[in-house]
């Protein structure tokens, strides 16, 4: 059995897109203080001979994306399979620099749009430009400007990381010393040197996930597409890749990145697309969608356990959207409307029926709260079953 | 929305924007020439690496080359040849295509577990990756048909003509062999499944093989399967092959076998290359 060391941890530390962020535009990219800033982490591409970018540096004589246009843009995209309809009139743009969750159930069509928009798939009408160029007249170009890290990992079993590493590296056409210097920075910054020459069929999930992850930065895209990049990963190499996905915007990487996970899609994007059986439901901050509620959420957590079924019938005439059971943590969520009067009456309720409380109050949403009464997919009968799905997914 | 909501962070959409504008490599024949080098040495890598496979390939060809040489070979009467000398030719073109079976198996695997997404999603030149597949698999023929040439000669094989020929109808198996590829290639990406792929493989190899000149003599079957049996490419091969290790007239054979193989090649290049293009996991 293989024994995997790694090279140097990623600190386990909540960390902040923003914080990174406010300490690289506040210092030269280069200098001390913003190189200090980053002192928990690995080092940056900055740091690496060659810099980052596709390796020919030189900009196109005629800036295919100008000041203030989007990085990626989506277009009324349609594409149906047979009689299935994958995407239906999707339409979002992403500003350079910035991360974008789609975020959605199996079979939303997040695979089918990230398919189209790496090229791999034509759509049926709509239009689509990543990078100023588009996806479908101008592929091959396109192809030069993106990372594609998919749901599965993509590399070969047989293979070992360095050479998988290398492989992509000469495809990205990378002169050889260049990718094999890139190969061996890819694998200290993933902590995946001591795995180097063993061949990928002997990693862990987790290491599979990152090498997959290392392959789609060989190339240094300015654009990274990310399917599902932490379904099935324990929180902590879930963590630890947030991190490393929050390091490679700080370096002016835009993301587009899919997840089933709010808790995932809160922490990484700027901008959510929700989107539920190929159409757009919602879009904008994190925040944004929580205001779109218009309301709070009335939060019920039961002494007995065998109490929940009797609350969630008793409190729900005072939501306006059907009640969310948690059976593990005994709890109640219920969207309302009317603040402290809906607390009282429903509190006066629970207690008139001999409802014993852990805890009880109102609570701001969460975008949990904000999936469920978008896609009302809690109208399914699965009582405990948290709707976010925290299980590994398929491929829509 | 085209600018960056936060605050203070325009020093990093700045960076963002001129990433974007970096240009791309333009895509050379050398570079493209460099990409199927590339992935020809990982298609070897993971030959290499399955030695199991290797070894069955080669196994396959062994077993039907004892079988007809000394289970069957016994019945079958040809006027004017060795039994050996017959059927030998016909081996060697068999070994070639059953190792032709591994590049539709390979195929359907790439693409099933996503390897084909991601050479896909790269600036690489697009037929470089078939031809990377081909060119692997072409190298583990050569290997396998030694071994069988070697095999036949310790059963009773002999060489009768001239080593310019000898090395001619070798050459003219492995050619075969190669466009064959192509064929088994399409059918990978057709199926997009390693296990079919297998089954449908073996059709074509089944049917060129045993309706052929390969173990009896084509005069010898009924007159409804002797157009087909005397003019499919896999007898013309045979023919060929058979006619420039025994010595005597060719041409004409050879002609058609040339011809046969250039349009398999040409037809099949072209169909696999769109089945790859088109490819959806």
């Amino acid at each position: 059995m293989l024994e995997v060391r790694f090279e140097h941890r990623w600190r386990w530390i909540p960390f902040s897109i923003t914080r990174l962020r406010q300490a690289r535009s506040t210092g030269t990219p280069t200098g001390d203080s913003a190189r200090g800033a980053r002192g928990p982490f690995s080092p940056s591409l900055h740091e690496v001979p060659g810099g980052y970018g596709p390796y020919c540096e030189a900009v196109a004589t005629s800036a295919r994306v100008s000041k203030g246009e989007a990085a990626i843009e989506v277009d009324a995209l349609t594409k149906s399979f047979d009689a299935t309809v994958a995407l239906d009139h999707v339409s979002f743009d992403i500003a350079p620099g910035n991360v974008l969750a789609l975020l959605g159930p199996n079979g939303a069509g997040k695979t089918t749009l990230i398919r189209i928009l790496t090229t791999l798939l034509h759509p049926d009408s709509g239009r689509a430009r990543v990078a100023g160029l588009d996806v479908h007249r101008d592929a091959v170009e396109l192809r030069s400007m993106i990372g594609l890290a998919g749901q599965f990992a993509t590399v070969d079993e047989l293979l070992t990381g360095r050479e998988n590493l290398e492989l992509v590296g000469l495809l990205y056409h990378l002169p050889r010393a260049e990718y094999r210097s890139r190969a061996q920075s890819a694998l200290e910054r993933m902590g995946l040197t001591g795995a180097a020459n063993a061949p990928v069929k002997t990693y862990a999930g987790g290491m599979r996930r990152r090498l997959d992850l290392a392959a789609s930065l060989i190339g240094r895209p300015p654009v990274l597409f990310l399917d599902e990049p932490t379904t099935g990963l324990d929180p902590r190499t879930r963590n630890d890749l947030w991190t490393f996905i929050g390091q490679l915007v700080v370096e002016g990487t835009t993301v587009l990145l899919t997840t089933q996970y709010m808790e995932e899609a809160e922490h990484l994007a700027d901008d959510i697309v929700v989107l539920d059986v190929g159409h757009v439901v919602a879009q904008g901050t994190a925040d944004q969608l929580k205001d779109q509620l218009g309301g709070d959420v009335l939060e019920v957590r039961v002494l007995h356990p065998e109490d929940l079924a009797r609350a969630a019938e008793l409190v729900s005439p005072y939501g306006d959207a059907p009640v969310r059971v948690d059976v593990e943590l005994q709890q109640l969520r219920l969207p309302v409307k009317g603040g402290a009067e809906v607390l009282l009456a429903a509190g006066r309720m629970l207690e008139d029926n001999g409802v014993g409380l852990a805890d009880f109050g109102i609570r701001r949403p969460s975008l949990d709260d904000v999936f469920l009464a978008l896609t009302g997919h809690d109208t399914e009968p699965r009582a405990g079953d948290d709707v976010t799905a925290r299980r590994p997914g398929r491929r829509d | 929305m085209t600018t960056s909501r936060r605050e203070g962070l325009v020093a990093v959409t700045d960076v963002a924007a001129q990433r974007l504008n970096t240009r791309a490599i333009e895509l050379t024949p050398w570079l493209a020439l460099r990409d199927v080098k590339g992935v020809t040495k990982r298609n070897l890598l993971r030959i290499v690496r399955t030695p199991q496979l290797m070894v069955i390939s080669i196994m396959q060809p062994t077993i039907i080359l004892l079988l007809l040489r000394y289970v069957l070979g016994g019945a079958i009467r040809v006027p004017g040849l060795n039994y050996v000398d017959f059927v030998v030719p016909g081996v060697f073109v068999q070994a070639v295509l059953i190792g032709g079976m591994t590049t539709a198996v390979a195929l359907a695997q790439d693409l099933q577990l996503g390897m084909i997404d991601r050479f896909r999603s790269l600036p690489m030149a697009r037929s470089a990756f078939l031809t990377a597949r081909s060119l692997a698999d072409l190298c583990r023929n050569v290997l396998a048909l030694v071994f069988v040439i070697a095999l036949a000669l310790v059963v009773g094989f002999r060489f009768h003509s001239s080593f310019g020929a000898c090395v001619g109808g070798v050459a003219l198996i492995i050619l075969f062999g190669y466009t064959f590829t192509w064929i088994y290639a399409a059918v990978g990406l057709a199926v997009k499944d390693p296990q079919t792929a297998q089954v449908a493989a073996l059709l074509p190899m089944f049917i060129l093989f045993f309706a052929s000149s390969a173990i009896v003599p084509v005069a010898t079957m009924p007159g409804w399967l002797q157009p087909f049996a005397r003019n499919q490419p896999a007898t013309e091969v045979i023919d060929s092959v058979r006619a420039l290790f025994e010595g005597g007239p060719v041409v004409h054979e050879l002609w058609q076998a040339l011809a046969w193989s250039l349009g398999i090649l040409v037809v099949f290049f072209a169909v696999s290359l769109r089945l790859y293009r088109r490819a959806a996991s």
